[in-house]
């Protein structure tokens, strides 16, 4: 299968192509080359996935792991080295579609959303950009290799989210993006040297089983390797750049900060799940509450915020909070025993990826035709937007948890796997999923319900978006109806052996319950025109309100750290000490050196008398001494 | 005529061109003949030095050659690369020939301005050819002298001050080095000043090592600009013209690196294991107050400067890790910092050309002025931070590697808080990169700017496709460089 | 007949008189007198030494005449720089004689 290579090599080669062109080519002919080279990358990825899982398990009754491509990239010497590579397992598979597709997705929708923006090829070479680097780090054949594309994947957020440059926000913004996610990345990068320090090697599966030393330091390599995992799926308290990269173009978002990249955290725990299970159960299930907290943080805010795609960002940190929820609360890696929660996982992140890329297209449609991200701009759109709105509903309902929708399924299996931890956690998530279904539907009812801003839309009438843009939300509405059916366990699971999802009626028939009293209170409180109700909860609890709004002050005690501690109290000083101190100390020694010089010149003062009073003194000191000696 | 001597050679060949010259046109038409050769001599050294090697030729130096030039001391003219100083060749040859391009617009006494440039450039090539301690500290002086002149006459700013704050500060270090260049040729008793046969001698008293190898180390590391000796860095390459600043940062400093690992080190190996933590305490530092004090500078230059002693100091701090991986290590660094920090300078020298202004308030938005040079800045920024694909991830991740693998507390704390640097590195550059890049342009005069001229574009073309070459490539040359410090660094554990 | 030690006096007396004035006078001409008083001291002292000492022989004579024409050579360049200075500086004080220093 070497032509998954291409896989990797089509997009760099666009974004290589579209880089160095860059205005001399037509927009149009721009847009043309990537979403082609995208496209025939997509085709590559579902022959792979055909091909992978249409040669079957192998005896052991597992797909195998195959490595059409690896090779030296940089050696350290010793057994350590950095390969670069293509390793294709069924969660690397499977991403590849989730990439590939979404990546496709946004390709077309872009034509019509940035249709006559200023940098259009910029733009397209950047998501070609973006989309190797996703690429190559499902790919990763070890821990290095999905370091470096990670990195990679951290800068091309950077570039998209920074894409409106000219912004103020959106630089600060995609600054605050990259810097927060690079200190996550550091403890990544600590934890990949004493990984690889104690076990000889970067690849995923340590060769020999670990001793001594290793054994002990693997959960610390683990946990420090979490906190860049929690870092780029925003996990509190890191989650903060990610509401703040909604600046980006919407169509990045979706991709980007929805369903792929904001995923890699997930992915890496997914990664090395045998390590975990293996030696470090414990840090597995601090991810779990680390998850948990964050998901109920992020549905919290999320219920208040009016910026249409805050609700979103703040809507996929809870959802990815789930995702890892699913993976830290795996006590086993059999299926049937505890390890239910790494099938659900992905099944989630899979489900999600397709109807959280869809929120977002929609949302960027909704953007297009009302030119305003804030819920007041809207209101009553469903007559204008029919295409958009069925299909914003159609995931709203997937993500609330709705049969059949695909985001009912695996929600499911997760609430499943949390209830086989403890009830405690069980219910603390599925009352989250409640939580989950009122904001969705209340950002619903705010859009396309409720009380219209006529003022708004009689000055600019909002319009349907082109098909361009349509066709990809019809696309994934489709999906996310038939991706539920999928016999996703098939496929993927934390021993690789097929499992047979089966639906546990009570724990679906709870949140199905809990789902609709989310949607009900939701339809109460926001159908109607008048919101008196959600009003007056606003300013019975305002404190509560409030500090929901400004998402609990973190941001400000984030600026607080950087500003006040790190700038004013580190760097200004050392600074100041080096202009002062350091080089003070140099200058001290020019300026002594002066002195003394200026000094022994004071006694050439010219005047002949002078001298000849030295002479004589002179001569006279000399002959007493030689008198006395 | 043995081909290393063409290094130096060349340069002296262009200082007469460059006398007979009568205008700016043949001034030219000389430096880029010249520049090119060096260039050209450069790539094809490094193929012949890999063909050596495959060939089988184990010796560690190859092409050497040696004269006697003055008998009592037994001084000799002696030669000889391996694969560190043919990388540090290539770098040279590199920066002197975008460093040309750099400053194509210099009219005032360019003349006079390019000899002096060119014989830095000797000085610069000479060191790295030779194995004479008196020899390549010669050609040190002659680096360090013209110097003076290049900030003094054609710099800006405060440029009498900053001339001879940088000159007083590296002649101090040279003397350092000229006493330990002595006290190691005395105490070894050798006959020679070769630096393999000293080395092979290996008999210098660890009494004696022992003041020898602070002396040495802090002499070139004042040109490696070690903590506390670095404050000549910042004015320095503040007030130096654009191509001095390339070929100083660029090439200069790594003498500084290159001279603690292959004198200090290389000959006092005993003292340099019992004393390296002293200095693994200060090029720690180093690293991490270089990048947080870069973070509020508000001159380009400045911020350039610190990020360079930060830089730098990893280099340092590499080498003192004395294992193959970390040197390895240090001098992809060294390569790597070399090409992004002369692209820094070009770009800087490029806009403040423009702009008449390098403080970061006063500029804004010149993404849609000059893209080009914006691009190439982002770029050169995206290299600083150390993004895959560019050099200074291959180089930084290597040296942290190696570091790692000195398995106790000390180093592998000193590693951690060495490692934070990358983090803040991110932080001054985005910042920098976000005030003057990005958003919209204040100042109404900026608006009639130019994007880059053909000169400029082919520097910055060069140095950016040098920087990725290395960065997606870097199979090749770590393997050249590590299999020529295997051997320094097992001497050095003995 | 005189003793020696007499004119020794007197000569030691013109010798610190002149060193004194050399030192004190404030004016060049004054200073050149005193230097010709040193000078004569020492003439005074060849003179009686040879004639006290080495009787017979001429050393001593010969050396006294020999300083007396170097004498009048050098005071005849002091006079010439003296003049050349008052030229300059309208006025011969020692103390406004420090331009040559450094």
């Amino acid at each position: 299968m070497e032509y998954t290579t291409l896989i990797l090599l089509l997009p760099f080669l666009g974004f290589i192509l579209l880089g160095l062109l860059g205005t001399r080519l037509r927009p149009g002919v721009a847009g043309a080359i990537g979403t082609i080279v995208t496209g025939v990358v997509a085709i590559l990825c579902y022959w792979t996935a055909f091909e992978y899982f249409g040669a079957g398990r192998d005896a052991s009754g597992v797909y195998p792991v195959m490595i059409p491509w690896n090779t030296v990239w940089l050696p350290f010497g010793g057994s350590l080295h950095i390969d670069l590579g293509i390793m294709l397992d069924p969660i690397s598979v499977m991403m590849l579609i989730v990439i590939s597709t979404v990546s496709l997705m946004v390709h077309i929708y872009s034509f019509g959303y940035m249709k006559g923006e200023r940098g259009f090829q910029r733009y397209y070479s950047f998501l070609s950009l973006f989309t190797m680097s996703m690429l190559g780090l499902v790919l990763a054949t070890n821990i290095f290799q999905m370091y470096i594309f990670w990195e990679l994947v951290g800068v091309s957020s950077y570039l998209l989210i920074g894409f409106y440059y000219t912004r103020k926000e959106a630089v600060a913004a995609s600054k605050k993006a990259f810097i927060v996610t690079r200190f996550a990345d550091l403890g990544f990068l600590i934890g990949i040297l004493i990984y690889g320090f104690y076990t000889g090697s970067f690849s995923f599966t340590p060769d020999a089983p670990l001793m001594g030393t290793a054994k002990m330091l693997l959960p610390v390599a683990l946990g420090l390797m979490f906190i860049g995992g929690a870092g780029k799926s925003a996990m509190f308290p890191l989650h903060i750049w990610l509401p703040d990269a909604m600046e980006g173009p919407t169509p990045v978002s979706a991709l980007i900060h929805a369903a792929t990249m904001v995923v890699a955290g997930v992915y890496l725990v997914a990664r090395m799940f045998p390590l975990f299970i293996g030696y470090a159960p414990e840090v597995l299930h601090i991810t779990a509450y680390v998850g948990a907290f964050t998901a109920l943080y992020a549905a919290v805010v999320a219920c208040v915020q009016s910026d249409i795609k805050r609700v979103l960002a703040f809507s996929t940190i809870s959802q990815i909070g789930f995702m890892i929820v699913a993976l830290g609360v795996c006590t086993s890696s059999d299926p049937h025993e505890g390890g239910l929660g790494y099938m659900a996982s992905m099944f989630h992140l899979f489900t999600h990826a397709m109807f959280k890329a869809l929120l977002f297209l929609g949302a960027g449609c909704i953007i297009h035709a009302v030119h305003s991200n804030e819920m007041s701009a809207m209101g009553g759109l469903r007559k204008y937007m029919p295409v958009t709105h069925i299909t914003f509903l159609v995931a709203c309902l997937s993500i609330a948890g709705i049969w059949p929708l695909s985001g009912f399924f695996s929600k499911d299996e997760i609430l499943a796997a949390c209830f086989n931890f403890s009830p405690w956690m069980g219910w603390v998530m599925t009352a989250i999923a409640g939580l989950t279904a009122f904001y969705m539907f209340r950002l619903y009812y705010c859009i396309f319900w409720g009380k219209e801003n006529t003022e708004l839309h009689t000055e600019h009438r909002p319009h349907e978006a082109p098909l361009s843009m349509t066709l990809p939300l019809v696309f994934l509405a489709a999906v996310t109806l038939v991706a539920g059916w999928i016999p996703f366990g098939e496929f993927v699971s934390s021993n690789g052996q097929a499992y047979h999802i089966h639906i546990d009626w009570t724990v679906a028939g709870t949140s199905l319950c809990v789902a609709a009293l989310g949607i009900a209170i939701a339809t109460w409180m926001y159908l109607r025109e008048d919101r008196t109700v959600a009003d007056g909860l606003a300013d019975r609890f305002s404190g509560l309100h409030k500090a929901a709004y400004h998402r609990f002050y973190i941001d400000e005690i984030y600026q607080f750290i950087t500003h006040k501690i790190i700038f004013a109290c580190i760097s200004t000083p050392i600074a100041w000490f080096d202009r002062h101190i350091v080089d003070g100390f140099m200058n001290l020694l020019a300026i002594v050196t002066n002195k003394v010089s200026w000094a022994i010149r004071q006694m050439q003062s010219g005047y002949i008398q002078r001298y000849s009073i030295w002479f004589l003194g002179g001569a006279l000191g000399l002959a007493i001494i030689l008198l006395l000696v | 005529m043995n081909i290393l001597s063409l290094f130096p050679a060349i340069p002296v060949l262009m200082m007469l061109g460059l006398w007979l010259s009568r205008n700016l046109k043949q001034i030219h038409a000389v430096m880029v003949t010249g520049a090119s050769a060096l260039l050209a001599l450069a790539i094809a050294l490094v193929f012949m030095y890999l063909g050596a090697r495959a060939d089988g030729q184990a010796a560690a130096m190859q092409f050497t050659d040696s004269h006697i030039w003055y008998k009592p001391l037994n001084i000799h003219y002696a030669v000889g690369v391996d694969g560190i100083s043919t990388a540090m060749l290539l770098l040279s040859a590199v920066i002197v020939f975008t460093g040309t391009f750099a400053s194509w617009k210099m009219t005032d006494g360019a003349k006079e301005f390019f000899m002096w440039f060119c014989l830095l450039s000797v000085g610069v090539f000479g060191f790295f050819i030779s194995l004479d301690l008196f020899t390549m500290f010669m050609f040190y002086e002659v680096a360090l002298i013209p110097m003076y002149l290049l900030i003094g006459v054609w710099g800006t700013g405060r440029k009498e001050y900053s001339a001879m704050k940088l000159t007083l500060m590296l002649m101090g270090g040279s003397a350092l080095i000229l006493i330990g260049i002595l006290g190691i040729y005395f105490g070894s008793g050798a006959t020679t000043m070769n630096i393999l046969e000293i080395a092979a001698l290996h008999n210098i008293p660890l009494e004696m090592q022992r003041i020898w190898f602070p002396i040495v180390f802090i002499g070139f590391g004042v040109l490696g600009a070690l903590f506390p000796f670095h404050t000549w860095s910042p004015d320095g390459h503040a007030s130096a013209p654009t191509a001095v600043s390339m070929l100083h940062a660029g090439v200069l400093m790594k003498l500084g690196g290159y001279g603690c690992f292959r004198i200090a080190m290389f000959l006092l190996p005993d003292a340099a294991q019992e004393l390296s933590w002293i200095f693994i305490i200060l090029t720690t530092i180093s690293v991490v107050y270089g990048a947080f004090s870069a973070c509020v500078q508000t001159d380009l230059k400045y911020i350039n400067a610190y990020s360079s002693v930060s830089h730098c100091g990893l280099v340092l701090f590499a080498i003192l890790m004395m294992n193959t991986t970390a040197a390895t290590g240090a001098v992809l660094q060294m390569l790597s910092h070399g090409l992004m920090t002369a692209l820094f300078f070009a770009l800087i020298g490029m806009i403040y050309g423009r702009t008449h202004t390098r403080d970061i308030r006063e500029l804004s938005g010149l993404m849609r002025i000059m893209p080009f040079l914006s691009v190439c800045y982002v770029i050169a920024g995206l290299a600083n931070l150390g993004l895959p694909g560019l050099s200074g991830f291959v180089a930084e991740m290597t040296i942290f590697n190696g570091a790692f693998m000195e398995n106790d507390t000390f180093h592998r704390t000193v590693t951690v808080i060495a490692c934070t640097s990358i983090v803040i590195t991110a932080v001054y550059i985005l910042r920098l990169i976000g005030k003057i890049l990005y958003g919209t342009c204040t100042n109404p005069e900026h608006l009639k700017l130019t994007d880059a001229t053909w000169d400029e574009r082919l520097a910055v073309s060069v140095l950016i496709v040098a920087v990725a070459g290395l960065g997606l490539f870097p199979l090749w040359m770590s393997d050249m460089i590590s299999e020529s410090v295997l051997p320094v660094i097992s001497h050095i554990l003995n | 007949m005189v003793q020696m030690e007499y004119y020794l006096i007197v000569s030691t007396v013109m010798m610190f008189v002149g060193i004194y004035g050399f030192l004190t006078r404030r004016n060049l001409l004054a200073m050149l007198i005193s230097v010709e008083l040193i000078l004569n001291s020492v003439d005074i002292n060849f003179v009686v030494f040879n004639r006290f000492l080495f009787p017979g022989q001429l050393e001593g004579f010969f050396f006294s005449l020999f300083a007396i024409g170097i004498s009048a050579a050098e005071t005849a360049v002091a006079i010439a720089i003296i003049i050349n200075i008052y030229r300059n500086m309208k006025n011969i004080q020692v103390r406004n004689l420090d331009k040559m220093k450094w």
